[in-house]
């Protein structure tokens, strides 16, 4: 393998140095310098979708997602200049006016450090979906769903390869979807769970968790699973 | 043991031939059963991911982006209705209410019979003959209920031009008769150009200093010399005919009337770049103008001059017609080519560009179709005439479209300079019915509003960036003092919140919070802060945006803030 080039660049006012082909992103964590990210995960690959990891960079007419812009020799990089927080605090104000991510903790503390205001937009469209409790392992509630795709990609080329998911709709109101919103149980969905794990608000949650939130207890939970189970063989 | 087909067999025919091909076919074999059965049955959709190889929750979401394809039983004809502001000012709200109760449904809602469904949609590119409507596949223009149900000609522009080059044939000579085309000077230029090295025909066009017409503006040279360097192959070339920015209907005039020329621009450019496919996309919308394209590629084949050794030259050259499916974005160069993949259009992240990383992944060129008519009248007048048209910074000719509140709207070919004034006042004839200007719309819904007092620039690259502005797809719309503004950007608003692709926050979200805060302001229910919010809004979208459609979102609208802050009278209308 042959070494790789190291380039020098200025994140903040601290120069470094780091070896070709790393991102923005990386680069300042090496530094500790933290930048916020939402629909980014290790187990997913980055799409620079929310946009939330922007910064700003020298010469640049727009601003940088970091999490996929690589470091170019002798950039100048500020990752909390005014008009990156401007950005990102708009960017959580109009998240939240459309999606309810009261169980995200994360998101939470993103709007805390950024003094997103959760009223801002009054009068928005909610993306307000049914929930959709179709199988016996997990449960689909959309109106909490970021349109991150993390779930899509996991089940398809990143993790599972098995295509159950997918987007629907169009702007504002796409929304994840199976074929001809077919109930999971008649998709090629194989009940993995690697979309549960991947999903950064509870849109798709455990189905046990669910139930015990509800205030079920866990042999409630289990008789119902039996029950299922049988109505699913009575069918076939 | 035979089974009966799961499709029809029209369908299973289509698919015989093309399955093959695998998923680049999805859009195609959409559009065909949605042809067959005016929707697309999930039968249906599941037998083409069969054949094609596409994971079935895909196909769903191909369906949903397209506005054209349905997943949902629909009616036999379409009558589409443009409600985007060239159409809107001239009445189309109203002939959506006359048409609804005509046929005594909601929008949106089949009549019982199955024959008829009516859709508000955006720029059918036929603002000159505002209001437009497409009922099934045909164009109406001045539209009116009755001429709805009784479409006659098929609308085309009023051209105007004190000398003719890149409309020197159209509607002069038959568009689909090449012996007169050539007889008129048509294919002169391909020879040329054919006798050169593919390198010396880029240094032709550098030196042409042409520029894209489809909106960015980049120099056409430059882009091939991109792609003819990389040497990966195949490559291709692709001609964008998704001419829907709101306001442009030149590309149209130019398919519809001079066909031929388009094809040997495309010729042209692919000898130069080194590639031996090319594609031409034209939006779902513009039947007609597939219809004309696609005789015209066939005479073409017919006559040597698409195929193999074209003319004798040992260069082989075809080219396959790609139709949309309603969607603005498409436009979008990298979300067409995703789109002519089988996927829904969602724009990809650059760097790559195209020239290294295109179509399928390859090095391509992708251009204008107006911009391929230069290549060919490039190669037609030589490069020396070609670059004393125009100006020193906006070489050649140069196709707006004019529209609105106008006497005399149409398609303007401008190659001598002008102001904006100039070109409204003293070519266009002025604001219709003596009336005062009250704002002048350049560049389409991505470009911006000019205030009346604002119209001495010269339309150029130069002129216009002077100024801070952009000629875009050279699109004008002139709105007169009756026309409310507040009601021209609700319509923007809602254009941008419809064709947003969804794929990035910023403009996903940001142009549906906009059309909330425009709605309120049409109905004077401003809240108040709503410029700040608005001004956030269109900050974050401009700046954080992946691609050109969520960086252009704002851009009208904050024209108008500073152009006419009475229309935002947020402190009167405001509410506690
Ligand atoms: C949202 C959006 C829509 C676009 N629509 C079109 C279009 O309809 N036709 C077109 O030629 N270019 C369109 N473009 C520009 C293309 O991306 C691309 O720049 C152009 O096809 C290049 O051709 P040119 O260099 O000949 O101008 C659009 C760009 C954006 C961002
Ligand atoms: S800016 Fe808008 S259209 Fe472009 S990628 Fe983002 S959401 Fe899609």
């Amino acid at each position: 393998m042959t070494e790789k080039k190291c380039l020098s660049l200025n994140i903040n006012g601290i120069e470094c140095q780091v070896p070709e082909g790393t991102t923005l992103l990386e680069a300042a964590r090496y530094l500790d310098i933290d930048i916020p990210v939402i629909c980014l995960h290790e187990a997913t690959t980055a799409k620079g979708l929310c946009r939330q990891c922007v910064v700003e960079v020298e010469g640049r007419r727009t601003l940088a997602p970091s999490c996929i812009t690589l470091a170019e020799e002798g950039m100048v990089v500020f990752t909390e200049s005014e008009r990156v927080v401007r950005v990102r605090r708009t960017i959580l104000e109009m998240l939240h006016a459309s999606s309810d991510i009261s169980h995200s903790p994360a998101l939470q503390a993103q709007m805390e450090k950024y003094t997103a205001d959760p009223e801002r937009f009054p009068g928005a469209k909610k993306r307000q979906y049914e929930i959709l409790d179709d199988n016996p392992f997990y449960v689909r509630d959309y109106s909490q769903c970021i349109l991150c795709w993390r779930c899509v990609q996991a089940c398809g080329d990143d993790i599972q390869f098995t295509y159950a998911l997918g987007l629907g709709g169009r702007g504002h109101d796409s929304r994840i979807s199976t074929f001809y919103e077919l109930p999971m149980p008649e998709t090629t969905c194989v009940f993995c769970g690697n979309c549960v794990a991947v999903c950064p608000t509870e849109a798709l949650q455990d189905k046990t968790e669910y139930l015990l939130e509800k205030g079920l207890q866990h042999h409630e939970i289990r008789a119902r699973r039996r029950q299922e189970r049988q109505g699913k063989r009575s069918k076939s | 043991m035979e089974f009966d087909p799961p499709v029809s067999s029209q369908l299973q025919e289509f698919l015989d031939q093309y399955g093959i091909r695998g998923r680049e076919m999805l859009l195609p074999a959409l559009l065909e059963a949605q042809k067959i059965h005016d929707f697309i049955p999930r039968e249906a959709a599941a037998y083409i991911g069969e054949v094609l190889k596409v994971p079935l929750a895909d196909i769903y979401g191909v369906i949903e982006f397209y506005s054209m394809l349905s997943s949902q039983p629909r009616a036999e004809r379409v009558i589409r209705i443009c409600t985007t502001p060239s159409c809107a000012s001239q009445g189309s709200g109203k002939l959506v209410a006359e048409v609804c109760q005509h046929l005594g449904v909601d929008i949106g809602e089949p009549t019982v019979d199955g024959r008829y469904v009516v859709e508000e949609v955006e720029c059918l590119g036929l603002c000159d003959h505002a209001p437009g409507v497409l009922i099934g596949n045909d164009m109406v223009g001045e539209a009116t209920l009755d001429r709805i149900f009784h479409p006659e000609e098929h609308p085309r522009s009023e051209i105007y031009a004190d000398q003719r080059y890149l409309l020197a044939r159209v509607g002069s000579v038959d568009p689909l008769n090449i012996k007169e085309f050539q007889d008129a000077g048509g294919f002169a230029g391909l020879k040329t150009a054919l006798a050169l090295k593919p390198e010396e025909v880029i240094q032709v066009v550098s030196d042409s200093g042409l520029t894209g017409r489809g909106g960015a503006g980049f120099p056409t040279g430059l882009k091939w010399q991109g792609c003819a360097e990389e040497e990966r192959f195949p490559k291709y070339l692709v001609c964008n005919e998704d001419e829907s920015e709101p306001g442009t209907f030149k590309d149209r005039a130019l398919i519809e009337g001079d066909p031929f020329t388009i094809i040997e621009g495309m010729i042209i450019a692919a000898y130069a770049v080194g590639a031996n496919k090319g594609y031409l996309y034209i939006r779902g919308e513009y039947t007609h103008s597939h219809e004309v394209i696609s005789q015209a590629l066939e005479i073409a084949a017919g006559n040597r001059f698409l195929g193999e050794n074209i003319q004798d030259s040992g260069f082989d050259f075809e080219i396959e017609l790609r139709s949309g499916a309603g969607a603005y974005i498409c436009g979008e160069e990298t979300a067409l080519f995703e789109s002519i993949e089988g996927k829904r259009g969602f724009p990809r992240v650059k760097p790559p560009f195209p020239t290294t990383h295109g179509l399928f992944n390859q090095p391509t060129a992708i251009n204008n179709v107006e911009t391929l008519a230069n290549v060919a009248l490039i190669f037609n007048i030589g490069a020396e005439k070609y670059r004393e048209l125009g100006s020193e910074d906006s070489p050649g000719p140069r196709l707006f479209s004019l529209s609105g509140d106008v006497e005399r709207p149409g398609i303007y070919e401008i190659s001598k300079p002008l102001t904006l004034r100039e070109l409204i006042y003293e070519k266009g004839g002025g604001v219709r019915d003596g009336k005062q200007l009250r704002a002048v719309l350049l560049g389409g819904a991505a470009g911006k509003f000019v205030a009346p007092d604002g119209l001495d620039f010269l339309l150029t690259n130069q002129g216009t960036r002077e100024v801070g502005l952009g000629l875009g797809s050279a699109a004008v719309v002139v709105f007169d003092e009756g026309v409310d503004l507040r009601f021209v950007l609700h319509g923007l608003g809602h254009f941008f919140a419809h064709e947003s692709c969804g794929k990035c926050y910023p403009c996903q979200l940001g142009t549906q919070r906009q059309a909330e805060i425009l709605d309120r302001n049409l109905r004077g229910q401003s809240l108040p802060g709503d410029i700040d919010r608005l001004k956030d809004i269109i900050a974050t979208m401009t700046d954080s945006s992946l691609c050109g459609l969520g960086q252009t979102a704002g851009s009208a609208v904050l024209s108008a803030i500073e152009i006419c802050p009475e229309y935002f009278g947020i402190e009167e209308g405001a509410r506690d």
